[in-house]
């Protein structure tokens, strides 16, 4: 698979470590929950619970071989196909923006 | 023995004859020649015996799809099984044996199987080797697996090297026939970087067995000129000798180049074969079709080849396939052939079409003797054919028997991304479907053109689409002119009347027409299920010539049609490639890289015997003159650090550099315990847990700065930690001020322990540089400088328990500052110690390594539930407070010391209260490290014992049934020796 690096270009997968759903990147705020058995069954669901769809996927590799960049890749489990490659700390400053 | 059934023409080098053996007679051929085509040039038939009924075979195809011609090249360890004699280029001296036979290929006694082959259908395995169960492995499968086989290996180790490599293309055109040829031009006349890429020695592809003009050439003329003008293009490069196997994801292709198969062994290149990735932004696959047999009784014999074929040995290999040729056809292809060994002055008996008539039939020749809707009823002639049997019932006599079912477009590669091809019913074949891998097109009879010009024009219009794709500016359409012949066939799957006969289907392993009843007789409907049950197509030809004739006499059982029947598909390799190609250079040594840590070469000259750490080699003892076990090495290393000083390479310990603003606050989330306070010049412990609260790994790190920290790792943990620290800090905080860089190859460092360290050390350090105990006490760290002026770094943490330090200097400096160390150490008695050493101290100091922090242990299980800080957030923070993992009757690492001191306590033993069964209901924990101490002169361990930490004193069982060990032990604290540290603090 070829890999388009948001700040390097084309890249082989086989530079790339994988790490999974790119819902990691979500990690619950400790200090948020209101219930210490809330904020379990949070992190719970967070360290635990995995999406697996076959179909369009949002998951993380790592550019180990490279630039030591973490990914946020959309790809088409099914088909390889690429949809979209940013970089995860993009999508961890969007993401917090958007729920400020 | 043998005739020269050499006809004129033909593209073989006649000033260049060859000698070659075919299991030990000698013969000739010429350069030009495959194996194949030089076997047939000396009238020889019988170059086989089959998979399973082992019955005689001849050659049936002229390329990469055959199914029975396999050979064994070349001799000793060089030899090559499972060759196809159809593709192998003969070479000056060339060994061929043929397969598969006990005695001799004329009289095989394992033919025995055919007498049998009521008993070898479809499915014999399941239904026959069903018991004793016991049977299977110790007697069934190893006769069987001798019974019916393909050729063996040496069992030496290979001695060919393979290489990888890597290409980029704008274009890839796969196949180099007419079409493939035509893209390349064009695409390299319109300026885009073009790989050519094709399996034969010769490109021309199907070109080269007929006869034909392309814009007023012979089709040899319009090859050459056209190869001429792709060579003078600098962007285009040719690659003859090599098959593109797979399709993979974006634009990627697996390309195997043939380098010295086609050498004799003097001449061979070192490389044999080289396994190419390129990477292409437009492919066009001009792939050709591959002729397809029909199944009658006995269709099996040597002479019985495909028409296609017997025209490319005369066209192009100068060979008549025989004295007296019928022809055999129910398309005009069939015809063309019989023309051509007309003009080519071979004997044409009869040509068979089961069509009543047609429009090719009127402008036949008078000297062909046309046999018009009529089919075959039998053969006759075990190993060559001698006679062919109608169902009209004339005989006619024939020691060759050339048949065309039609032509199936060669759309493998079409299907690696799960592509169906789809059911035509003009060419009476599967064409590809649409769905085909992203940025591949498709020119030529691939896709069911049957005329030169169509194939052409095919190619401008996939040339002017890449073109397009890409951005590029469309070429205008050329005015072509070649052969635009309709083209006819009228489907025929099967001939004979009589349906006890036994008519093969796919030659290489052995599934006839009866098979394929039986298979669905009982139940296997589906293609998948047919495919798997009888075994069709699943040889290592994948069916390539037998597949489309099997389903379609699937259909006619099943009464469906071949478009409802439906298909299988294929995967990557098109064709078999050797396990060595995909490894390349990475075998024996080369397999991984090897990591060599800075004193290497020092540990070398002075006895160290080496252990695989990760990558890493790292000297686990140095053994001394009288040494005759590695404990007494071991033992002495240990003694001699605790009573002087010991010296131990360490730079094998990821170190990760991390700065910024934000620096204290990014240590301080991925450790647990606190390091907000951490002064600068101080080091401290720090504990690491994955977010599911589990400990991950330790280490220390010193901050050397306001905003500058140096953290370590465990060796094994160094790849994975970094990894884990660059996500928290781009996917979790992205917002601190931090950046890590690892450095642990760009440091050296030794540990240096013992009472005499300091006074070591002293010798070393710069004037000024003050490392008293009042001035650098222990866990200081800092900046230095050693040696008149080399910077260094320089930790005071001991994992020995002693007066330790660890010193780094770049690694250049490291193998000279272990020999200065060593030198200059000699009077205070220095002595380097390794791993073994390194873990004995570890263990008597009770300090956890990699056995303790496996993953399943949590930070209250090791003892260190109070380093958990509440006051801050870190990774694994809520995770860490599961009630499983701090429950107070939980396993705490403990000591472990056996009741009799020489009674050593097995790694991996589990704890059982002494008189209790060694049940796992009755387990309380286990042993995790292991060690003599010579300090204690005794056996000790360390272990997780449920609620170990208030069992002190209690005597329990370290109990290993697997290696019959069973020791009575008292659980002690973990801290062995000097458990006050009084001696890190001296």
């Amino acid at each position: 698979m070829i890999i388009q690096h948001p700040l390097l270009g084309a890249r082989d997968a086989a530079e790339f470590t994988y790490l999974g759903d790119a819902s990691m990147l979500m990690r619950p705020d400790p200090a948020s929950a209101s219930h210490p058995d809330k904020l379990m069954t949070a992190f719970h669901d967070y360290v635990h619970l995995r999406d697996n769809p076959a179909g369009i996927h949002k998951e993380l590799w790592f550019h180990e071989q490279g630039d030591r960049s973490w990914l946020v890749v959309t790809r088409n489990v099914s088909t390889h196909e690429i949809i979209s490659v940013e970089l995860a700390s993009d999508v961890k400053k969007a993401s917090k923006r958007k729920s400020k | 023995m043998s005739r020269s059934m050499r006809i004129k023409g033909g593209l073989i080098d006649r000033s260049a004859p060859l000698n070659f053996s075919f299991n030990g007679h000698d013969y000739h051929g010429y350069a030009g020649d495959t194996v194949a085509s030089a076997l047939l040039a000396n009238d020889v038939h019988l170059v086989a015996r089959s998979f399973k009924y082992h019955r005689p075979r001849g050659i049936l195809t002229s390329g990469a799809e055959e199914p029975n011609a396999l050979m064994t090249i070349g001799a000793g360890d060089d030899a090559d099984p499972n060759t196809r004699a159809t593709i192998a280029e003969l070479y000056d001296n060339m060994i061929v044996k043929s397969q598969n036979h006990v005695g001799s290929l004329n009289f095989d006694l394992m033919a025995i199987n055919d007498w049998l082959s009521p008993f070898l259908s479809a499915g014999f395995y399941y239904k026959t080797f069903m018991w004793p169960a016991a049977f299977w492995e110790k007697f069934y499968e190893p006769v069987i697996r001798r019974a019916a086989g393909l050729g063996a290996l040496s069992g030496n180790e290979d001695p060919s090297l393979y290489d990888k490599g890597y290409r980029h293309a704008d274009l890839l055109v796969i196949g180099g026939g007419v079409s493939g040829l035509m893209s390349a031009l064009l695409a390299g006349r319109a300026g885009l970087r073009v790989i050519l890429a094709d399996e034969d020695f010769r490109f021309g592809g199907n070109a080269l067995a007929m006869n034909g003009d392309i814009d007023g050439k012979s089709y040899a003329d319009w090859i050459n000129d056209t190869l001429d003008e792709l060579a003078h293009f600098p962007h285009v490069t040719l690659m003859p000798r090599s098959t593109v196997f797979g399709v993979f994801d974006h634009g990627t292709y697996g390309v195997l180049e043939n380098l010295s198969d086609h050498l004799p062994k003097q001449d061979k290149p070192p490389y044999r074969q080289i396994m190419w990735k390129i990477m292409a932004k437009r492919a066009i696959l001009a792939s050709g079709a591959l002729e397809r047999p029909v199944a009658f009784a006995d269709n099996d014999r040597p002479g019985i080849m495909l028409s296609g074929a017997v025209r490319e040995y005369a066209n192009r290999y100068a060979v008549a396939t025989g004295n007296n040729v019928a022809i055999m056809t129910n398309n005009d292809s069939g015809i063309d052939t019989a023309i051509d060994l007309l003009q080519a002055g071979v004997n044409v008996t009869a040509l068979i079409d089961s069509r009543a008539s047609a429009e090719s039939h009127q402008n036949l020749p008078k000297d062909i003797r046309l046999i018009a809707g009529d089919t075959i009823a039998r053969t006759s002639g075990r190993k060559r054919i001698r006679s062919v049997t109608l169902e009209s019932g004339a005989k006619i006599s024939a020691d060759c028997l050339a048949v065309s079912g039609g032509w199936s477009p060669a759309l493998h590669l079409t299907c690696h991304h799960r592509g169906r091809p789809v059911w035509n019913d003009d060419i009476v074949g599967f064409v590809p479907g649409g769905d085909l891998p992203p940025g591949l097109l498709l020119a030529g009879s691939v896709t069911g053109a049957m005329s030169t010009k169509a194939c052409l024009d095919q190619a401008v219009t996939a040339v002017n689409t890449a073109l397009k794709d890409l951005g590029k500016k469309t070429i205008s359409k050329p005015k072509i002119s070649a052969e635009d012949k309709a083209y006819h066939i009228s489907p025929l799957w099967q001939m004979g009347s009589n349906p006890k006969a036994r008519k093969f289907v796919d030659l290489q392993n052995d599934v006839s027409s009866k098979d394929i009843k039986l298979a669905h007789q009982e139940g296997y409907r589906s293609v998948e299920h047919l495919k798997r049950y009888t075994t069709m197509g699943m040889a290592t030809d994948q069916g390539k010539t037998s597949n489309v004739l099997g389903l379609a006499i699937m259909a006619e059982q099943s009464g469906r049609s071949i478009a409802d029947t439906g298909t299988t598909i294929f995967r990557p390799p098109y064709t078999p490639v050797p396990i060595g190609a995909f490894a390349g250079r990475s075998r024996g040594k080369a397999f991984r890289p090897i990591r060599l840590a800075p004193s290497h070469q020092w540990a070398k000259e002075h006895n160290a015997d080496f252990v695989e750490a990760g990558a890493w080699l790292r000297a686990q003892w140095f053994t001394r003159k009288g040494e005759t076990h590695w404990r007494q090495s071991v033992d002495r290393e240990v003694l001699a650090t605790r009573s002087a000083v010991g010296i131990c390479d360490v730079s094998t310990l990821g170190k990760i550099d991390i700065q910024g603003r934000d620096a204290t606050a990014f240590v301080n989330l991925v450790y647990a315990n606190g390091f907000a306070k951490l002064p600068v010049g101080k080091t401290r412990y720090g504990l690491m847990l994955r977010e599911d609260g589990f400990v991950m790994d330790d280490g220390t790190t010193a901050r050397l700065g306001d905003n500058h920290y140096v953290m370590t790792t465990t060796t094994a943990n160094a790849v994975l930690v970094y990894r884990h620290l660059e996500f928290c800090r781009q996917g979790i905080w992205p917002d601190l001020d931090v950046q890590l860089i690892s450095t642990t190859e760009q440091y050296a460092q030794y540990a240096i322990a013992g009472p005499e360290a300091r006074q070591l050390l002293n010798k070393i350090v710069d004037n000024g540089v003050d490392i008293s105990d009042a001035a650098f006490p222990f866990m200081a760290c800092g900046e230095i400088s050693i040696c008149n002026g080399i910077k260094a770094r320089l930790f005071r943490i001991s994992f020995s328990g002693e007066l330790a330090y660890e010193l780094a200097v770049p690694a250049r400096y490291g193998d000279a500052l272990i020999r200065l160390l060593m030198d200059i150490g000699q009077p205070l008695g220095i002595t380097p110690y390794g791993t073994e050493a390194l873990g004995v101290m570890r263990i008597e100091k009770g300090h956890p390594a990699g056995n303790e922090l496996n993953g399943q242990t949590s930070a209250h299980h090791l003892g260190m539930g109070r380093m958990l800080n509440p006051n801050k957030d870190f990774i694994g923070k809520v995770m860490a407070m599961r009630p499983e993992l701090t429950r107070d009757d939980g396993v705490r690492l403990v000591g472990l010391k056996p009741v009799d001191p020489n009674h050593a306590i097995s790694a991996g033993a589990h704890i059982v209260a002494i008189g209790a069964a060694t049940t796992s209901a009755n387990d309380q924990g286990w042993v995790s490290s292991v060690a003599w101490s010579p300090m204690m002169q005794t056996s000790i361990a360390l272990g997780f014992v449920t609620s170990g930490n208030t069992r002190y004193g209690e005597v329990v069982r370290a109990a290993d049934p697997l290696r019959g060990n069973d020791v009575e032990v008292e659980i002690v604290s973990p801290h062995f020796f000097d458990p006050e540290g009084r001696r890190l603090h001296g």
